[in-house]
């Protein structure tokens, strides 16, 4: 009949056209946002900042294969975000990458590129290289021009040796025995400088990065807290999280905690959920 | 096909592309040199705190610079934010003070000290000393008094004031605290020296957790009548 007819219209017009959305980045809002850049100042609000790692991160080749290290403070402007973030990525069981600059890019690049290094691993059936991974991240990066925010140090043990690349964001790459990237770069390249060698032994490799990581926490202000090693040889990968807490919090001497009734209660209701426990398991979080 | 919102101008139309000409980079006769300080006001004392970290962009200039300045026996001044700015201003206080003891043979009071940088701050009201200014001190009765000030000399007393790089983190802290705000059934014990310490020294810890500009070392200035004492606590150095 006309009226279930003019329902359906109504119904039609309030359902937009439906966009089947590939994967990948979507390019939508950008013309929004250019708006809105020139207007929000106006406004007085400041626009979203992209949390970005700051950080110190470092790579060295020594005698039987490659030590990473990596500091552990991600920052929001000039305010800690993220007292113990991880900047080593996985990216294959004998390749391991140390991300810098925008915190989201560097955890979804190395994600994107671990992904198609297995399936590429599978097809091939050997281990991968680390070449290989620093080719895919390269191209990947070229071809976002830069603005994928990544800055990265890629190192691994694979059947042809130890290798070390650092990367850059504009899709650069360097093939060295030693690299450091990051705000605090400087201050652990000075460390390198003094003291590499090449064909180190092992504790003396562990020594220096951790020194190296230590000056960026120390002398830069965007890097701080904990300081992360992996150490990746041929067969074994020592992934040591933390190898050196550098920075304790103050220990407090007040008493904070506020007691029952400090918080004024207006009305109470209780509703019990008849649950079964199937699965339980405890992540503690930082109450210090 | 990549697009980006840099290519696009003010009205979201893409931007010509051509060469503007030489751009003439603009001198900025201001630095920030981050830093944190706090003043707490009690019945007989008062308390000026300051970590002791210069910074300028990510780096550190000293681990040893405290914002802390004491002006008279009952007067401290702690002052952040650009650091040419905090010892000029500093220095013409002081010389104002030896006027005025010249001219009037007696000490200045905080509060005509602050009524002074009020209006040595609004001389400058359009070439601001870039300073956040916090007095503290005792006043004519013994008692203790906070004065606070933004930049070109707009003040007022407190009982407690936050300023500098972690003022927003200090604050509400102390507002809870001191203020006992947003809480109930809270007895209102009035705040000793010990615990005022005590206070400052943990919000410092924490803001220290937080804040890249704050850290190093945490001087506390104590003033009571006998004087000006003055404690030094180490504090994060990342």
């Amino acid at each position: 009949s006309r009226a279930s007819r003019k329902r359906e219209c109504r119904i039609m017009a309030t359902v937009s056209v439906c966009q089947y959305h590939r994967g990948g980045f979507s390019f939508e809002n950008c013309k929004r946002n250019a708006l809105l850049e020139a207007d929000i100042n106006k406004l007085g609000f400041s626009s979203p900042a992209a949390r970005k790692t700051g950080t110190t991160i470092c790579g060295v080749v020594y005698k039987d294969g490659v030590v990473l290290g990596a500091d552990t403070r991600a920052t929001e402007g000039m305010v800690v975000a993220d007292k113990n973030c991880s900047k080593i990525h996985y990216i294959s069981p004998n390749v391991y990458c140390c991300g810098a600059g925008t915190a989201a890019d560097t955890e979804m690049t190395t994600q994107i590129i671990s992904s198609n290094l297995e399936l590429h691993s599978l097809s091939t059936g050997r281990l991968p290289r680390v070449a290989t991974a620093n080719r895919m991240l390269k191209q990947m990066l070229f071809r976002y021009q830069g603005y994928i925010g990544a800055a990265l140090v890629l190192g691994g043990v694979d059947c042809t040796g130890p290798h070390l690349y650092s990367i850059y964001p504009h899709g650069s790459t360097d093939k060295l025995p030693y690299v450091t990237m990051g705000s605090g770069s400087l201050a652990a390249m000075a460390v390198f400088e003094d003291r590499y060698r090449p064909n180190m032994e092992e504790e003396e490799a562990k020594r220096l990065v951790r020194d190296a990581i230590a000056a960026g926490i120390f002398n830069d202000l965007g890097s701080g807290s904990n300081i992360d090693l992996c150490v990746i040889t041929k067969g074994k990968v020592d992934y040591l999280r933390p190898h050196d807490v550098a920075n304790k919090k103050g220990v407090r001497t007040g008493n904070y905690r506020y007691k029952h009734g400090t918080t004024g209660v207006l009305a109470k209701t209780v509703t019990p959920l008849n649950l079964e426990v199937v699965e339980e398991n405890v992540q503690t979080m930082d109450t210090s | 096909m990549m697009m980006s919102a840099q290519a696009y101008g003010d009205k979201g139309k893409m931007k010509e592309y051509h060469y503007t000409g030489p751009v003439e980079h603009k001198f900025s006769p201001y630095a920030f040199n981050g830093g944190t300080v706090l003043a707490v006001a009690g019945e007989d004392f008062a308390l000026v705190a300051s970590d002791t970290r210069l910074s300028e962009g990510y780096s550190i200039h000293s681990r040893d610079s405290p914002k802390c300045y004491k002006l008279t026996d009952t007067t401290v001044i702690g002052c952040s934010g650009f650091h040419g700015d905090c010892l000029t201003l500093t220095k013409i206080i002081e010389a104002r003070l030896k006027m005025y003891k010249h001219s009037n043979n007696k000490n200045m009071t905080s509060g005509a000290i602050a009524a002074m940088l009020s209006t040595i701050l609004y001389g400058r009201r359009f070439f601001p000393y870039y300073v956040y200014n916090i007095i503290g001190g005792l006043d004519e009765e013994g008692r203790g008094a906070v004065y606070s000030f933004d930049p070109v000399g707009s003040y007022q007393r407190d009982t407690y004031k936050a300023g500098g790089s972690a003022s927003a983190m200090l604050q509400p802290l102390l507002d809870n605290q001191i203020g006992f705000k947003n809480m109930e059934n809270v007895e209102q014990v009035p705040l000793s020296l010990e615990k005022a310490v005590q206070l400052v020294k943990d919000v410092f810890i924490s803001a220290a957790e937080r804040d890249v500009y704050t850290g190093d070392a945490l001087k506390i200035c104590i003033i009571t009548k006998e004087g000006v004492r003055e404690e030094i606590v180490p504090l994060r150095k990342d």
